[in-house]
């Protein structure tokens, strides 16, 4: 966030963090186990519409990547594609307790242990799996960061980007994608 | 040129007014939809927060020139349309570039959007893209026959290619052509499904099976300004057929104040009307093919076009 000379926020900044507050599209990308939760989360039962989050068929209109369970080492590449072709601002929830610490895949071959070593997370919702209340408290704790003026993943993904991509490299061994996808 | 002055405010009120008024419908069609569900839905200004937020994203990315362009085409095309459309009849403060042939003009120029769109989408390189497009022209051949065969039965019947002459033909007679020529409405009405794209005619956007067709490449302020015109040609299609068929809204001779009020709340009363039938249709149906909706133009609503040419003849 750019500030002025106060230090404080402008109206202008007020008013787009309220918007991204209030309007969050959701990427429909259902990784490990955890997107069976995501239809009741939107449907009848639960309405997250209520909350201004709905969901958004390509990353390039998405506002929120949703790390649903456990990754496998072959859907990181396509997760780190969908990641890099969202626009700024952008923000990942990760369910579950597989995307902290590998959960009960810990000693599995083919999945990732630790997220964010991989790509950077906003909101991490715990459980196996997150019941969509889980998932409900975990977007209005993300809405409450984005209000606050402290999600800038996205731009600290570029700044680091050489880190992320050694991380990434060391997982994806045949990596055959552009350097810069975005 | 204070005559012009006062145009131009009234241009710009226009399209305030239009794009204001679309936006409004789309919310108001979330939160019904969402009421119907059994759900609690968004507000219903939550189309003017998604736009907000597409408007304030950080990074655009566009593919090439006519990517870029797509949307502003798309914006031009729908304001250029609605200079065309008498929004309250002969009021001073929505003037509009009307002359002799407009509704002729008209058929032109409203897929212009769609050429915009289809060209810019061209360009992203996108699968989806492609196949939105072509669904989208498929689906056009299918609801433009029966809807020009419904306007040329107003044209043969009431011998004039204005609307401002067939909004007065209506002013006078104090008969809306809906019931004068009801084939005429019927077969427009059901092309206007096909034109608003709900359910069962959503097959070019379809989020589940072609990921939003033409606009998957399109994020952020281009979407918003895509958002933004789509809501205007919603307003426009729909004020084109409560002038055709309903007999406008507004009084010509009085210009004062609450008489333009007075106007406007009819019209949004009207166009609110005839708004919620493709939603209510789209409700209860699930999504065609895209044969099976091309096929449904070329049968009902292609038989009430040709009859409303002949009625009009006959008459």
């Amino acid at each position: 966030m750019s500030t002025n000379e106060k230090n404080s926020k402008t109206i202008l900044e007020y008013i787009s963090e309220w918007s991204r507050k209030h309007s969050l599209f959701v990427m429909a990308y259902g990784t490990g186990c955890g997107a069976i939760e995501i239809p009741s989360t939107m449907t009848s039962r639960y309405d997250a519409e209520r909350f201004g989050i709905r969901g958004a068929a390509t990353p390039r209109q998405a506002d929120v990547l949703l790390i649903t369970g456990y990754l496998a080492t072959k859907t990181l590449k396509r997760v780190i594609r969908v990641y890099e072709q969202m626009q700024n601002p952008k923000y990942v929830i990760a369910f579950g307790s597989c995307t902290i610490n590998g959960g009960m895949y810990y000693d599995s071959y083919n999945t990732i242990n630790s997220l964010d070593r991989y790509i950077p997370v906003d909101v991490y919702i715990n459980g196996c799996m997150p019941r969509p209340e889980a998932v409900i408290s975990g977007f209005v704790k993300l809405q409450e960061e984005i209000a606050a003026g402290r999600c800038h993943k996205g731009e600290k993904y570029i700044e680091n980007l050489e880190w992320y991509r050694a991380n990434q490299k060391k997982i994806i061994k045949n990596w055959r994608m552009p350097d810069y996808n975005w | 040129m204070e005559d012009l002055g006062i145009k131009i405010l009234g241009a710009i009120l226009t399209t305030i007014m239009a794009f204001a008024v679309g936006m409004t419908y789309g919310g108001i069609t979330r939160k019904l939809t969402a009421r119907v569900q059994n759900r609690r839905g968004p507000t219903i200004w939550q189309n003017f927060i998604d736009l907000l937020k597409l408007q304030s994203k950080k990074s655009n990315i566009a593919h090439g020139f006519m990517g870029h362009m797509a949307p502003a085409w798309i914006i031009i095309a729908a304001i250029t349309t609605l200079m065309f459309i008498p929004v309250l009849n002969g009021n001073l403060w929505f003037p509009n570039l009307t002359f002799h042939g407009d509704l002729i003009f008209l058929l032109y120029i409203m897929v212009f959007g769609s050429l915009g769109m289809a060209l810019g989408a061209g360009q992203t390189g996108n699968p989806n893209s492609a196949i939105g497009v072509s669904r989208g022209l498929s689906q056009m051949v299918g609801f433009e026959i029966p809807f020009v065969l419904a306007l040329v039965g107003l044209m043969v019947q009431y011998q004039t290619t204005s609307i401002k002459d067939l909004m007065e033909v209506q002013q006078q007679t104090g008969i809306w052509i809906m019931f004068s020529n009801p084939f005429s409405f019927l077969a427009a009405i059901l092309a206007s499904l096909g034109m608003f794209r709900y359910s069962p005619f959503d097959i070019v956007g379809a989020p589940a099976e072609l990921a939003s067709g033409p606009v998957s490449e399109f994020g952020g302020k281009y979407l918003g300004t895509m958002m933004s015109g789509g809501s205007i040609f919603a307003f426009i299609k729909l004020t084109l057929f409560v002038d055709l068929f309903m007999g406008g809204a507004g009084n010509g001779s009085d210009t004062g104040i609450w008489a333009t009020l007075l106007g406007i709340v009819i019209l949004l009363v009207k166009t609110f009307s005839l708004y919620m039938i493709p939603v209510f249709y789209g409700w209860v149906s699930p999504r065609y093919r895209t044969e099976q909706s091309i096929q449904y133009f070329y049968r009902w609503p292609l038989a009430l076009g040709i009859i409303s040419v002949i009625w009009a003849v006959v008459l």
